[in-house]
């Protein structure tokens, strides 16, 4: 809280932060060379409020029937597969960017959630999870007695 | 290191322009596959749905531009994050051999498809020589 917030994201600078905004950018330019390059796939993002968390992730093109989120106390995990373009006879590939195959991700968030009121969407080809805060996690505010 | 630097620069076809708005781009990647009678394209733009997708065909340039309106999370800090939202831009150079008229397109959960069809060949035409 104290912190001055710095960048974009509002995130306290940290050199292991920079490192890793350095590797991004590294795979992104290979990328742009037309090279295959092994990122985590889905990307995601998690924000986070003293009231609930959200994950978003960027799958596009999957079948939402083929993706599993699954929640235990602080720990999201998503499964799924994205099938590959199959190929029918007589067809020809001439470029094969786009990731397929299976996936798995699991994240610790910041606290525990409620895994009976999470809400997921998927639309656009992002997925948008919402996970409230657990009731007994919440911060609660304890008044002092004071006795006079 | 002298060497490289007396090399002449190969321009990139069509020349990299730089834009006048401040928004990353990125490139979408793309499957291209040649079917009998046409080629398809697909390309993920995640964030991206049928209306703020734009396809143009300049020449023998065809331009791939997805809009991507980032949802702002006020009220929330960012805790982790592997992606930034922003535009994609891509362009490629189409051989004569495509249907200019009966390109389609359309978008489904974030991924672009385009079906360019193949011209029918070149019917031959013989050109008579009339005698002076």
């Amino acid at each position: 809280m104290f912190w001055p917030e710095l960048g974009r994201y509002g995130r306290v600078w940290s050199p292991w932060r920079e490192m890793e905004r350095l590797q991004q950018d590294v795979n992104r330019l290979l990328a742009r060379e037309g090279a295959p390059y092994a990122a985590t796939f889905p990307a995601v993002n998690i924000w986070a409020s003293d009231q609930d968390v959200i994950v978003e992730a960027e799958i596009p093109g999957i079948d939402p029937a083929d993706l599993d989120i699954t929640v235990a106390e602080n720990i999201l995990r998503l499964t799924g597969s994205r099938k590959p373009e199959e190929l029918k006879p007589g067809e020809v590939s001439h470029r094969r960017e786009r990731a397929s195959g299976e996936f798995t991700r699991s994240f610790r968030l910041p606290y525990a959630v409620d895994s009976g009121k999470v809400e997921a969407t998927y639309e656009k080809g992002v997925l948008t999870v919402r996970l409230p805060r657990a009731e007994a996690d919440k911060p609660r505010k304890i008044a002092i007695k004071s006795q006079r | 290191m002298a060497d490289k630097e007396m090399q002449k620069r190969e321009a990139s076809s069509p020349v990299e322009t730089e834009r006048t708005k401040s928004v990353k781009v990125f490139i979408p990647r793309v499957d291209i596959c040649e079917t009998q009678d046409a080629i398809v394209l697909l390309a993920d733009m995640p964030g991206v749905d049928d209306k703020s997708v734009d396809i143009t065909l300049e020449k023998n340039v065809l331009t791939l531009s997805g809009k991507v309106t980032p949802v702002a999370r006020e009220g929330y800090r960012a805790a982790y994050a592997e992606y930034e939202a922003g535009d994609y831009e891509r362009a490629f150079t189409l051989s004569d051999e495509i249907d200019r008229d009966r390109i389609e397109a359309s978008v489904k959960d974030g991924v672009l498809k385009l079906t360019l069809p193949k011209a029918e060949p070149v019917k031959l035409r013989k050109i008579s020589v009339k005698a002076s």
